[in-house]
């Protein structure tokens, strides 16, 4: 059986091909290039950071205590003389590090559980579903609130409340995909020929991925904007670390004598978020079938 | 007698990533006062395009770049697509039944919504008289229960039940052009006959005249008067029910019988499906378009461009092919032997 | 409809259930004593261990959770550590102004986003389509508390329009709880008129190009008919889920915006009982703000229904 019908997935599977159109379509689009253009550019920053940063993040320097921008700290320094250029760029670090691990854990646990309420469905999909949709009732910053009231802030503590609250989507997401994919000719197949529920699990998996690739990049941006937000509030990443948010609520008190202490790194945040946004958008018209052709 | 619609020389284009699809190329018919017309080709010949080109429901990419579409004396291509001319004439004097009846009625709205407010829009009759006349509308076009199904949505109707409420739909303010496009097309046989037995009492009784738009030429035998037969954007036969049934004269004409069957049909006889693919409405060759197909083609075919729509000597016949008398009565008995 | 309603009432009161054990558990699973955290550092072990017997935190978990859902559902959740008062009362006075913001801000995102969305689809690939859709972009990208910094620099510091913070109530002093609140408002209406805009913008799209709009222009109905009457309804769909998931997203955001312009909301509330380890206030915080999401999506899933037939009957 198994060539014969796993030639028929294979056909069906998204191909080489099918990417590289994809990729072509969306370098078609100003916008979307210019999107994929800053995201490199603020990889490139995070890889490189010790040697962009001219001083480091951490170090206070006691005699320049909120400077003004200058040769020395481009951007000034901040309260306690820590040059905010270098914070800055080393924040970039963070960022990546909570969005990369943050969607990891949202889109592992809630693809899996999305694919096993699918294909199962009845009672399986019901239990995981309603659990789902009580996830779905608590916002993740209000999670975050409850977990640190009991363990504290930290970027451990982070990804979890970011994890579990981005989770809900991908497995509704998941579900739905899997279960009007499971009804195809191809799977019906592989069920007929006897294959093993982990297979016909993972071609499901394989065919119903490509509209969660669009979730995954925005959640990039989204997880870094829900870490801002924690650190705003002072219950995420705990100082002396350099985050874009927390580098917010320390220049919030400064914000009238100093304000580019703060909005500095918001800009950073917006950019970086609004980066993610348009390739994920980029790469939903260039998935959706019925918008083939006419970009 | 002047025709109540007469299309001339249509050309109707789409722009796509491809290159120019010329739907609908020099395409021109006319239809009479109660006649009932059928249009024939396969599929992706162009015959919707027409037909929303004359009700100027093209939307983009595609576009109407020539041609006339005189109806009552006016050409509605001088109109504004969605502009007050137009909408005057949608649906009150020219109405259309589409192919598929599980996507053309809103499914967020009930049947009675969608047929009460044509009567509210085009005849400015009050919602109460209204609906008392589309329930009598639905109960003309054998609806069972009209009078509480009026409040259903298109949910709850079976297939060939939603295309009857399309054609009371149609029928409401007594059109003078009725178009079906394909409206069987997507249902079972029984209810295929069904419903144009209903269409065609319908007109008579309304003194409408119908098109009906079909890649079936068994269909049109027993309805149409008159037939066009369409092939990549074009008209390439045209004559009555009789004389096309009787004595096909293009190629493809002879093909498309060949390949239905027919009520009339002796047992046993074989269909045989017209071999190769339509052409590619994009790069069209200036011979003819079926040539690549067709087992009948001579010299002049290849060499010379396609030739217009011409007139059978002593028949109201009209065809779009080199082929004399004697060659097509050779090659409809060849036809026959095999 | 009415079963519809009912079969949705009983599976949100199944979720509630869920809701009210996940964030119970919270709390009690993790790792670490919420009395030794509630104390500090200088807590003798005796203290913690008194105080762990009248939070009941000494009896096996279901009779813990058993405690303290009855007690919920009298609307008793403890007494607060940090205020020394019930828990109760505190809400009871900081909800109002929560959901006084976030019911504005939810009115406005939602009136924004739809009339936005409807202008630019009709308009598509107008002017104003492409800017609004910039704008929309950068909206959902924005971090609110940040826009709230920089509405609070230009227009409260720079040019004195507008107070910079604080919270008065509309009862006591209308024309200035209404200045106060109007930056805070705006600031959780972004996100939400973002998101929606670019939704209704899609969707609309999406349904114009449907067969059943083609049968409304066949019929002759003018423009204003087919989009308001034949492609919205269909078009709102999916926007009312979205608006029904926004109060999700606006409570994250009425914790930022509360702390930026220093509001004495649920939560800013929350922040601070989480910052003071005082767990009692942040599982009545959770509980309640879970319970409020879950009424919303019942109430989402019921226009779902008026919206749409074909749901009723399933
Ligand atoms: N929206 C469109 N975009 C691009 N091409 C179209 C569109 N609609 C129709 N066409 C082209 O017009 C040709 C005729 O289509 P149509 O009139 O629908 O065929 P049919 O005879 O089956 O009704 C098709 O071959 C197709 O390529
Ligand atoms: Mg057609």
């Amino acid at each position: 059986m198994s060539m014969d019908s796993s030639g028929m997935i294979r056909a069906k599977s998204p191909r080489i091909s099918e990417l590289r159109r994809l990729i072509k379509v969306m370098c078609n689009r100003v916008v979307v290039v210019v999107g994929i253009g800053i995201i490199a550019f603020f990889i490139l920053v995070a890889i490189f950071a010790p040697m962009l940063a001219a001083h480091d993040p951490l170090y206070t320097y006691l005699e320049s205590i909120l400077n003004p921008p200058s040769g020395i700290h481009p951007l000034g320094t901040d309260q306690v003389g820590r040059d905010v250029l270098s914070r800055l760029i080393y924040g970039t670090r963070i960022s990546f590090l909570v969005g990369i691990f943050g969607v990891t854990i949202a889109g592992t646990l809630g693809m899996g559980l999305g694919l096993v309420a699918g294909y199962f469905g009845g009672w399986v999909n019901a239990i995981i579903m309603r659990c789902i949709d009580a996830l779905l009732a608590i916002p993740p910053i209000v999670l975050m609130m409850a977990i640190s009231a009991i363990l504290g802030g930290g970027l451990f503590n982070v990804l979890i409340a970011i994890g579990f609250g981005m989770m809900p989507t991908y497995c509704r997401l998941m579900c739905a995909q899997v279960t009007v994919l499971k009804e195809n000719d191809y799977i019906l197949v592989l069920q007929t020929a006897g294959a093993s529920s982990w297979r016909i699990m993972r071609h499901l998996f394989i065919n119903a991925f490509p509209p969660l690739l669009v979730l995954i990049t925005t959640n990039l941006g989204t997880a870094i904007l829900m870490e801002a937000g924690l650190s705003f509030l002072g219950i995420g990443i705990l100082p002396p670390t350099p985050s874009w948010g927390a580098m917010i609520y320390d220049g919030r008190r400064l914000l009238f004598s100093n304000p580019i202490l703060s909005l500095a790194p918001g800009g950073a945040i917006m950019l970086i978020v609004l980066a993610f946004n348009i390739v994920g958008d980029g790469l939903r018209d260039a998935l959706d079938p019925k918008l083939r052709g006419t970009l | 007698m002047v025709p109540i619609l007469e299309v001339k020389n249509l050309r109707t284009q789409y722009k796509t990533e491809s290159g120019l699809v010329k739907a609908v190329d020099g395409v021109s018919y006319y239809i009479n006062e109660q006649e009932i017309v059928g249009v024939v080709g396969e599929s992706g010949c162009g015959k919707s395009v027409t037909q929303l080109s004359v009700m100027r429901l093209i939307n983009s990419p595609g576009e109407i770049v020539g041609g006339e579409i005189l109806f009552e004396g006016q050409n509605l291509l001088q109109f504004k697509a969605n502009g007050p001319e137009m909408r005057r004439i949608r649906g009150a004097k020219i109405s259309m039944v589409f192919q598929e009846p599980m996507t053309s009625l809103n499914p967020v709205l009930t049947i009675g919504q969608q047929l009460i407010e044509i009567l509210e829009v085009h005849l400015g009759m009050s919602r109460k008289n209204a609906r008392q006349r589309v329930i009598e509308m639905l109960d003309l076009v054998g609806i069972p229960g009209a009078s509480s199904r009026i409040d259903d949505y298109p949910h709850n109707f079976s297939g060939g039940m939603r295309q009857r409420v399309m054609i009371a739909m149609a029928l409401l303010c007594n059109p003078k052009l009725i178009i079906a496009d394909e409206p069987t097309t997507a249902l079972d046989v029984t209810t295929q006959a069904q419903l144009f037995e209903l269409m065609k009492s319908m007109v008579e009784r309304f003194k409408s005249s119908l098109v009906i738009v079909t890649h079936n030429l068994g269909i049109v035998a027993r309805y149409a008067h008159r037939i066009y037969i369409m092939y990549a954007g074009r008209i390439v036969e045209e004559g009555s029910c009789k004389e096309i049934f009787r004595n096909p004269r293009h190629p493809y004409t002879i093909g498309l019988l060949k390949s239905v069957p027919r009520l009339d049909d002796q047992e046993g006889k074989r269909l045989v499906p017209i071999e190769g693919m339509p052409p590619d409405l994009i790069q069209m060759p200036s011979t003819c378009a079926f040539l690549p197909r067709c087992s009948y083609s001579i010299e002049q075919c290849r060499v010379e461009p396609w030739p217009e729509l011409r007139k059978v000597e002593g028949t109201k016949h009209y065809v779009r092919c080199y082929l004399k008398t004697e060659a097509w009565e050779q090659c409809r008995s060849h036809s026959a032997t095999t | 409809m009415l079963n519809y309603i009912i079969k949705r009432a009983v599976l949100t009161v199944v979720v509630l259930f869920i809701v009210s054990f996940i964030t119970f558990s919270l709390i009690h699973i993790l790792p670490g004593d919420p009395a030794a955290a509630m104390l500090g550092d200088q807590a003798t072990m005796e203290e913690i261990e008194a105080l762990r017997h009248e939070l009941w935190l000494d009896r096996p978990f279901f009779v813990q959770y058993g405690h303290w859902l009855s007690n919920a559902l009298q609307g008793d959740f403890g007494k607060s550590i940090m205020y020394r008062v019930p828990v109760s009362e505190i809400i009871a006075e900081r909800l109002p102004v929560t959901l006084y913001l976030s019911f504005l801000s939810l009115i406005l995102s939602t009136f924004i986003g739809i009339g936005a969305g409807i202008i630019c689809a009709i308009r598509r690939g107008s002017l104003i389509d492409q800017i609004v859709s910039v704008v929309a972009n950068a909206g959902v990208a924005v971090p609110i508390f940040w826009l709230g910094l920089l509405g609070i620099y230009v227009f409260g510091f720079t040019l004195e329009w507008l107070p910079l913070q604080g919270w008065t109530s509309p009862f006591d002093d209308f024309l200035k709880s209404s200045k106060q609140a109007l930056m805070p408002v705006i600031c959780l209406s972004v996100t939400g008129s973002s998101i929606i805009t670019r939704q209704t913008r899609s969707s609309l799209l999406e349904v114009i190009r449907q067969d059943y709009i083609r049968t409304a222009w066949a019929k002759g109905m003018g423009e204003p008919r087919v989009v308001f009457k034949h492609a919205l309804k269909n078009a709102l769909i999916p926007v009312v889920t979205l608006v029904g998931l926004q109060l999700r997203v606006l409570v994250g955001g009425a914790v930022l915006t509360e702390t930026v312009f220093n509001i004495p909301g649920m939560g800013r509330l929350l922040v601070d009982g989480a910052l003071a380890k005082d767990f009692l206030i942040v599982q009545a915080g959770v509980l309640l703000i879970a319970v409020m999401v879950s009424l919303a999506n019942l109430i989402t899933d019921i226009s779902h229904g008026w919206l749409d037939p074909r749901i009723r009957y399933d």
